[in-house]
């Protein structure tokens, strides 16, 4: 079970190679956490890595606002673009697929595969667009456990997401407690403060006051709200970042024009075409209703809630063990987030580690190779492994 | 293993809730989980020290002494201890109250300054004691308050906490009689059973 020991750092440039999605459809119906049903769905989902014979080394990645099923690993040779996370899985890296089945998918609701807003609605032969149900991370658990069960996974080795993903992972451990051995948070939160709420809010106000979203109808009109989705990215990106970050990529640098007086050239920021482009790129990649969507589910999210807001009281349900890992420059999903996840789980008795990385980069670290990021998350998984 | 460590061990209840501050790289923690099957949690600030720890399969928190230990509920451990920790916090005194509420028992060690090697140092070269045991010059040092045996206990006396029993380790790093006998001068470490 254990082979030879790998220092993943010198593995930072193996990858799973070329990756080939697949598809699972679902015909039992599912009730979803709105009350509404869902007759029938499908689910995009990508495998790293092989699955053990007692198919006790599966490990679940959850993926965040807009992420999706390919987290490792690339679609073709010649695709220059890996996979969101390529830096945690692969080869001897974190999240090690010489030791792990690692499984990612794209969630219910999305906009790469999975059945979304962009999917047809069987009752009207139209997309479903805004009518398509409100998610919850429950639902997104509910669906991930019925492809758990469809691959023979009776036990996921470990339950692994950062921001939106960890939310969901800390859902599978009171959903589905005998089902989770370890549980990875990272920068993630019990629920969003008001602030972090306000800035979805103005995501989504971006896009419905675009009159390309037309009500959310835009793929029947032939329209796309393509300036308001782009502005919403653009808020979030600004947030995902840190002052220092966006200090040290962009200072004050001017990709046009000059500040001397007398010349009146139009002046352009490196940091404002670096948005834009950001905005444009994301906007013909994404979906706007699912962008909705997800910052709902987001915004949702409480943990404990239906434990009469007692965090402990909710943890007390989970039997597995976690690691928690936080950013010190993170301002969306702050280390002190991360600290009432750590706090709650050891007044429930839960075995627990916690590690405050630090990084300039902001919420967006937990996809970058910071070496003491990986170094920790390493060392957990690797227990995971010793103990298949 | 360090031999105040060693000494530790008989105060610990099989399989009771251990709090370990400033649990370094884990050795002992998981010497109480081997040997002892207890509950550990340590808390450690040094990022390698962490890392070797999970490594070890222990459970860590990154928490830093000097900020407080307010998340910890009162009479949440059964046994709170500190090694060679005491001496480098801001407060020990505040870190002393915080371990006796969390903990129904508390163990402390820390290296003893009164040691007469430290008194001949000092007295004869008229500068800061630096040895083997405490390597660093005085602007570097992480040893911020050192104190001695009769420091401690007076400490103890002000505050009303309750010596159950005391170890010393003498020089040759045994239990050694003159340590026993004349602890302020002759023991290089000091080990407490304390409570309240």
């Amino acid at each position: 079970m254990n082979k030879a020991d790998q220092h993943f750092s010198a593995n930072s440039g193996a990858s799973v190679g070329v990756v080939v999605p697949q598809t699972a459809h679902f015909d039992e119906p599912i009730m979803l956490a709105c009350g509404r049903e869902l007759s029938n769905y499908d689910l995009v989902y990508e495998t790293y890595g092989e699955l053990n014979e007692t198919k006790s080394n599966a490990v679940l990645i959850c993926h965040a606002l807009s992420g999706n099923h390919h987290a490792a690993g690339v679609h073709s040779e010649q695709d220059s673009k890996p996979g969101w996370w390529n830096e945690c899985i692969g080869p001897g890296k974190p999240i090690d697929t010489n030791k792990f089945f690692v499984l990612s998918l794209n969630n219910l609701g999305g906009c790469h595969g999975s059945t979304g807003p962009t999917s047809i609605n069987p009752d009207t032969g139209k997309p479903w667009g805004p009518d398509f149900p409100v998610l919850r991370a429950r639902d997104w658990v509910h669906t991930q456990a019925r492809l758990a069960d469809r691959l023979g996974i009776a036990c996921w080795a470990a339950v692994v997401g950062g921001s939106l993903g960890g939310m969901q992972a800390m859902r599978w451990s009171l959903e589905y407690p005998q089902r989770v051995k370890h549980c990875v948070t990272i920068a993630s939160a019990m629920k969003l403060s008001a602030q972090n709420i306000a800035f979805n809010e103005i995501a989504r106000q971006a896009i419905i006051s675009d009159t390309g979203f037309a009500g959310g109808r835009y793929l029947e009109s032939d329209s796309v709200p393509a300036k308001g989705l782009g502005l919403a990215r653009m808020v979030g990106h600004i947030t995902y970042l840190s002052d220092d970050a966006m200090a040290r990529k962009f200072g004050r640098n001017l990709r046009s024009g000059t500040l001397e007086t007398g010349n009146d050239d139009s002046i352009e920021f490196q940091v404002e075409s670096y948005l834009r482009y950001q905005g444009s790129q994301f906007s013909e990649n994404f979906d706007a209703n699912t962008y909705i969507l997800m910052t709902r589910a987001l915004d949702y999210f409480d943990l404990a809630r239906e434990y009469n807001n007692d965090p402990v009281a909710a943890f007390s349900q989970a039997s597995c063990s976690f690691l928690v890992l936080s950013f010190s420059t993170d301002w969306r999903f702050s280390p002190q987030r991360s600290l009432e996840i750590v706090n709650a789980l050891i007044a429930a008795g839960r075995p627990v580690s916690y590690a405050e990385i630090e990084a300039n980069q902001g919420h967006d670290a937990f996809l970058l190779p910071i070496p003491r990021y990986l170094d920790v998350f390493n060392a957990y998984m690797q227990r995971v492994a010793v103990n298949l | 293993m360090r031999l105040d460590l060693a000494h530790i061990l008989r105060w610990i209840a099989p399989g009771s809730r251990v709090l370990d501050l400033g649990c370094g790289n884990g050795e002992f923690l998981q010497l109480l989980q081997e040997k002892l099957q207890v509950n550990g949690l340590g808390l450690e600030i040094d990022p390698q020290d962490i890392t070797e720890s999970i490594s070890r399969g222990l459970n860590i928190i990154e928490q830093d002494l000097d900020k407080g230990l307010s998340n910890f509920p009162d009479q949440s451990f059964d046994t709170v201890v500190m090694a060679h920790a005491l001496q480098a916090v801001h407060y020990p005194d505040r870190v002393l109250d915080e371990m006796l509420r969390i903990g129904r028992q508390c163990v402390v060690t820390f290296p003893n300054f009164g040691h007469w090697r430290c008194r001949a140092y000092l007295g004869t070269h008229g500068r800061m004691p630096v040895s083997k045991s405490m390597p660093y010059s005085w602007y570097t040092t992480p040893n911020i308050h050192f104190c001695t045996v009769a420091d401690f206990e007076q400490l103890c006396r002000e505050k009303g906490i309750r010596i159950l029993e005391r170890d010393m380790v003498g020089n040759t790093n045994r239990k050694s009689l003159l340590a026993t006998s004349w602890p302020n001068l002759f023991a290089t470490t000091a080990i407490y059973h304390i409570t309240r």
